[in-house]
């Protein structure tokens, strides 16, 4: 498996780390928050198939990706940086206001 | 019924005698009723034992165990084959030496040769504060009634002398040894409980892979499978790896990751390494199978898949470590290695629970530990579906755990899968 980068090109597993399904932290202020919480804290869809998933570039840029990656073999489909994909969530957030 | 139905010596020898004849298929291909008792989804090591404690000890016979491929298939079969019960909180310690008692009567109890060699596990520790964590754990077991011993440099040079002692990084100063501890042939397992099973009236359903559930007013009535429907009053899933994906048919989702765990084999040697060596400061450890092969492996990859195959930085991880410890297998050559996929939970310990669908039970979570819980997994969970209630051994390895913050995390990593 490698990962291609956005800024840094094609590069080898072992340069990152992996953190998880890359879901929406809650928001602490909500109402539900606590139930929410347990959620996002516990519970795992564990997806078999195509999942979006926080990767780190640890030997590299040092940026937090967001790599749509098949579980059942491995094929990565796209890979974006964390920022990007956090701005265009605000965005949509934003216009549903 | 076959002759010689059970095995032993005089088995062994009027068969010589007779030409061989008068064995048996070890169990039945059995095909699906219309409904059972109890449905066993998973024919693994779990899932036999489960339905072979159901008929032993609590009399329920009434039993189908239902397996997508043929029984042994999965993780049963793909695992490095260790036994041992030194862990160190007080959820596990019981569970685990239940296990291990368990495992010391397995082949007296299946009349099955399932190869239980308790050739001791040692742990190596590198350090002052890892000597020291061993100790706490050494103790904790022997609190329990459970074999522990702390070993020096010298205790352990003298059962392997060619490790290497004097690395700059990592010189080995001791190890936390359990004589009771070591290997199963793990397809045997697999094998001797389906044939103790299959004697005592339970129906091994292979290439029936489950499709769905069928609930009537949020209880269970049977579960739907591609050899059809098959009911049941209550359903049982041990299909650890693949859990929150049967699960999901329920409706529930899970406190479990799926993730990789790669193991290995070396081509066959003289006798080397005649106990289970873990190396304390990477992730390696090491038997010798009775064909010779050093059967080693390490620490899972650390992403979520399915795929049962891994990728090669773990491989170069558990070489490397291999490499440190004992620098003479570098000239043995790797035979094939293949990967596992492994039920990981939110605090690294399994879940033995009912769950809110009335009839419906789960046991999973295994995360990498699961071949050693064989025996207890299965009596635990049988007495679950059998009395509706928890094994004794068993009560702390809730579902809702996670909610009410009663997790038992060895290594207290929280809720990091990858990390445990």
């Amino acid at each position: 498996m490698r990962i291609h980068c956005p800024h840094c090109g094609e590069r080898s597993l072992d340069e990152f780390s992996y953190l998880g399904d890359a879901v929406v932290r809650p928001d602490p202020a909500s109402p539900n928050a606590q139930e929410a919480f347990y959620t996002y804290g516990y519970e795992r869809s564990n997806v078999a198939g195509p999942m979006q998933e926080l990767w780190y570039h640890a030997a590299g840029c040092h940026a937090w990706l967001v790599v749509t990656r098949d579980t059942r073999t491995h094929e990565i489909l796209e890979v974006k940086s964390a920022h990007e994909v956090a701005l265009a969530r605000q965005k949509v957030a934003g216009t549903a206001q | 019924m076959p002759r010689s139905d059970r095995y032993s010596i005089f088995s062994v020898f009027l068969e010589g005698l007779r030409g061989q004849t008068g064995w048996g298929p070890a169990w039945r291909k059995a095909s699906p009723k219309p409904s059972y008792d109890v449905v066993i989804v998973g024919g693994g090591g779990h899932g036999l034992a489960t339905a072979y404690y159901l008929a032993k000890r609590y009399g329920l016979t009434n039993v189908a165990v239902v397996e997508k491929g043929w029984i042994g298939s999965g993780n049963v079969g793909r695992n490095t084959t260790i036994v041992r019960s030194n862990y160190l909180l007080p959820g596990n310690i019981p569970f685990y030496e239940t296990s291990m008692k368990l495992w010391e009567g397995l082949e007296q109890d299946l009349n099955y040769n399932a190869m239980v060699s308790q050739r001791g596990v040692l742990n190596l520790y590198h350090s002052d504060a890892q000597r020291d964590a061993y100790a706490r754990r050494g103790n904790a077991m022997r609190l329990h009634g459970i074999d522990a011993e702390l070993l020096d440099r010298e205790a352990v040079r003298s059962m392997y002398p060619w490790l290497n002692y004097d690395s700059a990084r990592f010189p080995i100063q001791g190890g936390l040894l359990q004589r009771r501890g070591g290997t199963v042939r793990h397809d045997a397992v697999a094998w001797g409980y389906a044939r103790g099973a299959d004697r005592l009236g339970v129906d091994i359903i292979e290439n029936a892979e489950v499709t769905g559930f069928r609930l009537d007013n949020g209880k269970i009535t049977g579960v739907e499978t591609t050899r059809g429907f098959i009911g049941a009053k209550k359903v049982g899933l041990a299909v650890a790896g693949n859990s929150s994906r049967v699960a999901a048919m329920a409706g529930l989702t899970l406190p479990i990751e799926s993730h990789v765990l790669q193991a290995f084999v070396s081509e066959g040697i003289k006798p080397l390494i005649d106990g289970v060596v873990t190396f304390g400061a990477g992730h390696f450890y090491v038997s010798q199978s009775d064909k010779g092969g050093l059967v080693f492996g390490g620490d899972i990859d650390g992403y979520n898949t399915y795929a049962q195959r891994g990728n090669l930085p773990v491989v170069e991880d558990v070489l490397e470590g291999g490499m440190a410890l004992m620098p003479r297998i570098g000239r043995v050559r790797l035979l094939r290695s293949w990967g596992g996929i492994m039920d990981m939970s939110m605090d690294g310990s399994p879940i033995i629970d009912r769950t809110p669908t009335q009839g419906l039970y789960f046991n999973g979570g295994w995360c990498y530990g699961g071949f050693k819980a064989t025996p207890a997994s299965g009596l635990c969970f049988a007495h679950l579906i059998a009395r509706d209630e928890p094994h004794e051994v068993a009560r702390a390895y809730r579902l809702d755990r996670f909610r009410t913050g009663h997790m038992i995390d060895e290594k207290g990593m929280g809720n990091q899968p990858n990390l445990h």
